[in-house]
């Protein structure tokens, strides 16, 4: 939400991280067809592989974080993340260097990408920095395990007052707090608490409580009841897969995270696909919504409209789509498809 | 069995076993009813209805539990009843998360205190309701007194509060053994753990590990593990590749709501809740249904279906499938489902359909 300080016709530099895998041709591609949309748009790209900096901690390069907290927004492909290799996972390095604290993921049904639930429009925003998955693990005599689950009042004020901000600025109608607190009474009766605060200071947006299994059981029912959803981590986590399950996997699931100081990064959340690597064949929808998304954050709305539109009317008219789409095309003849389709619309 | 240390030995038992509570008074069980909260005391009394008509030697003794008052007085009396009866049926009672940590949610004590660790949730989809994925058959057994539900919460510096998971062996092998024996009496051929053990390393790795350690004992059922934001993704879009699911609490609670949710709602699917002891039968998903209390359109099927469950336990397999194939039967019927399965039929209306239905098997088979 600093869209309103910068130009329309000002190039903004993002830093783009291709990633491992298919990383980089879907990078390639959303570059293709950003070029084509003619997007203000400068690409600055980074690796992020681990380094050891001194006393051994593991950090990303100082390139590649001096160069997100000079631009502010990022897009990232698919990372690695080699076993044995010593450190912690990629993405969490990069969410604990950035502080990114919610995972905003749209989940919005595909018109040609047919599954059994259509009309999904809804927003998961789920805390990203505690929660169940603080980490915090003892053994406290052989054979019984303590996993702590920690929640505080400043991260999930701080979530809640995202998740209100954001429905304000994508004109959203309601936000509904998923929880346990009948069950974990402390822990989500503070997550709540912060929620309604959060909720008395937005009064233009509804606000609803919902507990984790109703939300569960009746989004598999009927999807279109629900709007902004917003919870703590493993909730995030579960919810965020199934409704990206609703529109057809992490093949076409954008995904943003918020960070503090204004760092936005924006990712696809699918694999590597090792197999299908370098084989022009994957799919860089993800990648692609994930950067329109990126764009909406940056206030660039009509090229984001432009650019969905055209991916969105490729894929339902199923002509030139890959293999995971139901087609039998190239990544590459779909990105083409797509920067035609851009073109044609100017 | 020689993987389990010798301490574990005594701990796993085979229910198969097990012998009914003594029927008292000339053949006839006792039972414990809670009718709970909400739509529960309707449905109860549904219940009480089909028993009665079709000659059911059962009595319940209802136990009332006031969710409103802050003693745990009522729970225990219910707790004791059950003790004393060893089997029960229950609505949901509710709890009020408004209310501080020092009232516990009632279920959650009850469960816990009589030890019935596995839930388990038979989730199938029914010809004639209509639903967006067809042939779901998946068995959920789930974890039910340890895990994230643990109420070990504590608030060190203000602002931070910690909530415990605790996985331990014993349960965990509890479950698995449990869930793999159902496998084998049912004859499923495959069993998949849920976890997130490569977050929750510690936790859900024991958990995990418990159940690799129990496969190996039943070589000709499959075991497979996923993590479970994957199989929520898989759910939604190919069920029908699961069989049997076992899985700690909280991923239970998910996982069951999920698959209800496939099959055609919390109206149509019971649960039970088996202890080494005692049994406790409920709806699947554990709603106490407020918003449509006392206004004759909840489905009555989970419930009635969950008594049917109860007749099974007691061995009173002849009754269990009487009234279970009427179940069946009208629910197949379009015009009387209710308003959670897109009709408009009345629960008064159902219960009565299923009565008709056993009324007609009977003359049949007195005809005959």
């Amino acid at each position: 939400f600093c869209s309103s300080t910068w130009l329309k016709n000002a190039i903004q530099t993002v830093t783009l991280i291709p990633g491992d895998g298919i990383g980089p041709e879907i990078s390639s591609a959303v570059m293709k067809i950003f070029e084509a949309a003619q997007a203000p748009i400068k690409w600055e790209k980074r690796n992020v592989t681990a380094i050891q900096g001194p006393g051994g901690k593991w950090m990303i390069p100082p390139d590649a974080k001096e160069s997100m907290d000079r631009n502010k927004i990022g897009l990232k492909g698919p990372l690695n993340t080699p076993i044995a290799a010593g450190h912690p996972s990629m993405n969490l390095l990069l969410r604990k260097t950035f502080d990114l604290y919610a995972n905003v993921r749209p989940c919005v049904s595909i018109e040609g990408y047919k599954t059994p639930y259509t009309d999904v429009n809804l927003v998961t925003i789920r805390e990203n920095t505690e929660g169940e998955y603080s980490g915090i693990e003892h053994v406290i005599v052989d054979g019984v395990v303590q996993s702590i689950k920690l929640i505080t009042e400043q991260a999930s004020q701080r979530i809640a007052e995202y998740a209100f901000e954001y429905a304000r600025n994508n004109q959203r109608a309601s936000v509904t707090a998923v929880h346990k607190a009948n069950i974990m009474r402390m822990s989500d009766g503070l997550f709540l608490r912060k929620c309604r605060e959060a909720a008395e200071k937005h009064k233009d947006v509804k606000f609803t409580e919902m507990y984790l299994d109703t939300v569960c059981l009746n989004m598999v029912q009927d999807p279109t009841q629900f709007d902004v959803l917003v919870m703590p981590n493993l909730y995030g986590d579960i919810l965020s897969d199934l409704c990206a399950g609703l529109i057809g996997g992490l093949g076409v699931t954008p995904s943003g995270n918020i960070g503090t100081n204004g760092v936005a990064i924006f990712e696809s959340v699918h694999g590597t696909a090792p197999d299908i690597a370098g084989k022009d064949m994957a799919n860089p929808t993800a990648l692609l919504l994930s950067a329109v998304m990126m764009l909406r954050h940056m206030g660039l709305h009509g090229h984001a409209k432009k650019i969905e539109a055209a991916c969105f009317d490729t894929i339902r008219e199923k002509k030139v789509v890959t293999k995971d789409l139901g087609g039998n095309s190239k990544c590459s003849e779909f990105t083409d498809a797509i920067c035609q389709r851009v073109k044609d619309m100017d | 069995m020689s993987k389990f240390k010798n301490s574990e030995k005594f701990l796993i038992k085979h229910v198969s076993t097990y012998t009914p509570p003594p029927a008292q008074y000339g053949g006839r069980h006792t039972v414990t009813l809670i009718p709970g909260d909400g739509i529960g005391p309707e449905l109860a009394n549904h219940v009480h209805e089909l028993f009665r008509f079709c000659c059911v030697p059962v009595d319940f003794e209802v136990v009332n539990v006031d969710p409103s008052i802050a003693s745990e007085g009522d729970i225990n009396n219910a707790i004791m009843a059950i003790r004393r009866n060893g089997v029960a049926l229950k609505g949901n009672i509710e709890t009020n998360h408004n209310l501080p940590p020092s009232y516990k949610s009632r279920n959650n004590l009850l469960r816990t205190t009589l030890d019935l660790f596995a839930n388990v949730m038979h989730c199938q989809s029914l010809p004639g309701v209509r639903t967006r994925h067809k042939n779901v058959d998946i068995m959920i057994i789930r974890e039910n007194t340890e895990g994230e539900y643990s109420s070990l919460e504590h608030e060190n510096v203000p602002g931070v509060v910690e909530c415990l998971k605790i996985i331990t062996r014993t349960k965990s092998l509890r479950i698995a053994d449990y869930a793999f024996r159902m496998a084998r009496e049912k004859g499923r051929r495959r069993v998949t753990a849920v976890h997130k053990a490569n977050i929750m390393k510690l936790a859900d790795g024991l958990f995990l590990q418990c159940c690799k350690e129990v496969a190996s004992g039943y070589p000709e059922i499959s075991f497979d593990s996923m993590i479970v934001d994957n199989t929520t993704m898989q759910l939604v879009s190919r069920p029908q590749q699961f069989d049997v699911m076992v899985m700690p609490n909280l991923y239970g609670n998910v996982v069951s709501n999920v698959c209800a949710g496939l099959v055609g709602g919390p109206g149509l699917v019971p649960g039970a809740n088996y202890g080494d002891d005692y049994a406790v039968f409920e709806t699947g998903t554990r709603n106490t249904g407020k918003s449509i209390a006392n206004r004759n359109t909840a489905n009555p099927t989970a419930m009635l279906l969950a008594s049917c469950l109860l007749l099974d336990h007691l061995k009173l397999h002849a009754y269990a499938g009487m009234i279970r194939r009427a179940i069946l039967t009208i629910v197949t019927e379009t015009r009387l489902h209710t308003a959670d399965l897109g009709g408009q039929g009345s629960t008064s209306e159902v219960v009565q359909s299923i009565m008709n239905a056993i009324q007609s098997t009977r003359a049949h088979t007195l005809s005959t």
